[in-house]
């Protein structure tokens, strides 16, 4: 059975990078897949990353991480201003993040306007949770 | 339009940046297997006549930084030195059993798979102290992964001057296309490392960078 849990931006948004992201992977590493409200800043993306590795283990392989989130680089300067305005306006809650176990969710896809998430077969899975 | 004053922003950018330091740290940085040591070891032979690192079809080859001092690259007079950073592929997941699957003993595996993981520890730490950063991708491989956006926005982040490689070329299903609507806002060269595709263009945008 897989388990998706939703962690609403105001949850973690108050919190120090190190416990949001310590937050996010001890959810992870219960096998559950995270969608998050809104998306981390690059540096906090760059420390799970680094706080990921510190964790891998026999049973825990790493994570799959992916955001969907509009580009704003790539559209023109009104929409940039439009862009700047939301992200002011909303904190930083426009967008999802989804993070989930490496040995279940195999790859995320992005297209980039959609995300596609490719899961571990369950035998494999259940084999690759053991130590 | 857009493009070009990016472009123009970055060239001056990168520019005023060799300018200014004479030993500056040039990083090489991407995902695992994009070809960074091979790119590291054709600049080191090129213009020290001798290879950087050990390359592997196995990911994860290198887990350590590796520095080249003192690099000179000469042309039409101009001349650039740089210490050159090789660094570990940047990863979200390292599982053991690839390795398996990929021909190393089970104890080798586990071995390798730890090492890995301190040299993405490693690479991400060693960002703050690049000057500017060659970005190698695979242009067989879906450029939004990632791992790709957190490397490049994270550089963004630090303001550190970026030049995207599109490594590759050389295969039936490279896409330069594809890796340029991603990073629009990017220099971007196409190359083979691995062949010498495109390497005098690779340098000539070096020295481009750095009038």
């Amino acid at each position: 059975m897989i388990t998706l849990q939703f962690i609403n931006h105001s949850t973690i948004q108050h919190l120090p990078p190190e416990r949001k992201v310590r937050k996010l992977l001890e959810t992870v590493k219960e096998d559950k897949i995270i969608l998050l409200e809104g998306r981390l800043t690059k540096q906090e993306e760059a420390h799970l990353i680094q706080a990921t590795m510190e964790h891998i283990n026999g049973r825990f392989r790493g994570i799959e991480l992916s955001v969907l989130s509009s580009d704003q680089k790539q559209q023109g300067l009104m929409k940039q201003v439009q862009h700047s305005l939301l992200g002011l306006l909303t904190g930083g809650r426009h967008g999802i993040t989804i993070i989930g176990p490496a040995t279940i969710v195999k790859e995320i896809k992005k297209d980039p306007d959609k995300i596609q998430l490719l899961m571990v077969e369950a035998r494999a899975a259940k084999r690759k949770k053991k130590p | 339009m857009m493009f070009h004053t990016v472009n123009n922003f970055i060239n001056r950018f990168f520019g005023a940046l060799f300018r200014k330091k004479r030993h500056i740290k040039l990083g090489l940085y991407g995902p695992p297997n994009a070809g960074k040591t091979t790119l590291a070891n054709h600049i080191c032979m090129d213009w020290l006549g001798e290879e950087m690192g050990k390359v592997s079809h196995i990911p994860h080859e290198t887990r350590e930084i590796h520095v080249k001092e003192q690099i000179n690259i000469k042309s039409g007079g101009k001349e650039l030195s740089f210490n050159l950073v090789d660094t570990p592929g940047i990863a979200t997941k390292i599982d053991y059993e690839d390795f398996v699957r990929a021909g190393l003993s089970a104890k080798e595996a586990k071995k390798r798979a730890k090492e890995a993981t301190k040299g993405v520890i490693d690479a991400i730490k060693w960002l703050d102290d690049m000057d500017a950063v060659i970005v190698v991708l695979d242009s067989t491989k879906d450029p939004y992964s990632q791992v790709n956006l957190t490397i490049i926005g994270n550089l963004e982040a630090r303001k550190i001057p970026v030049l995207i490689v599109a490594n590759k070329v050389d295969l039936k299903r490279a896409s330069i296309k594809k890796i340029q609507a991603a990073f629009p806002q990017y220099h971007l060269i196409g190359i083979s490392a691995k062949e010498g595709t495109n390497m005098e263009k690779f340098y000539e945008s070096l020295f481009k960078v750095a009038k």
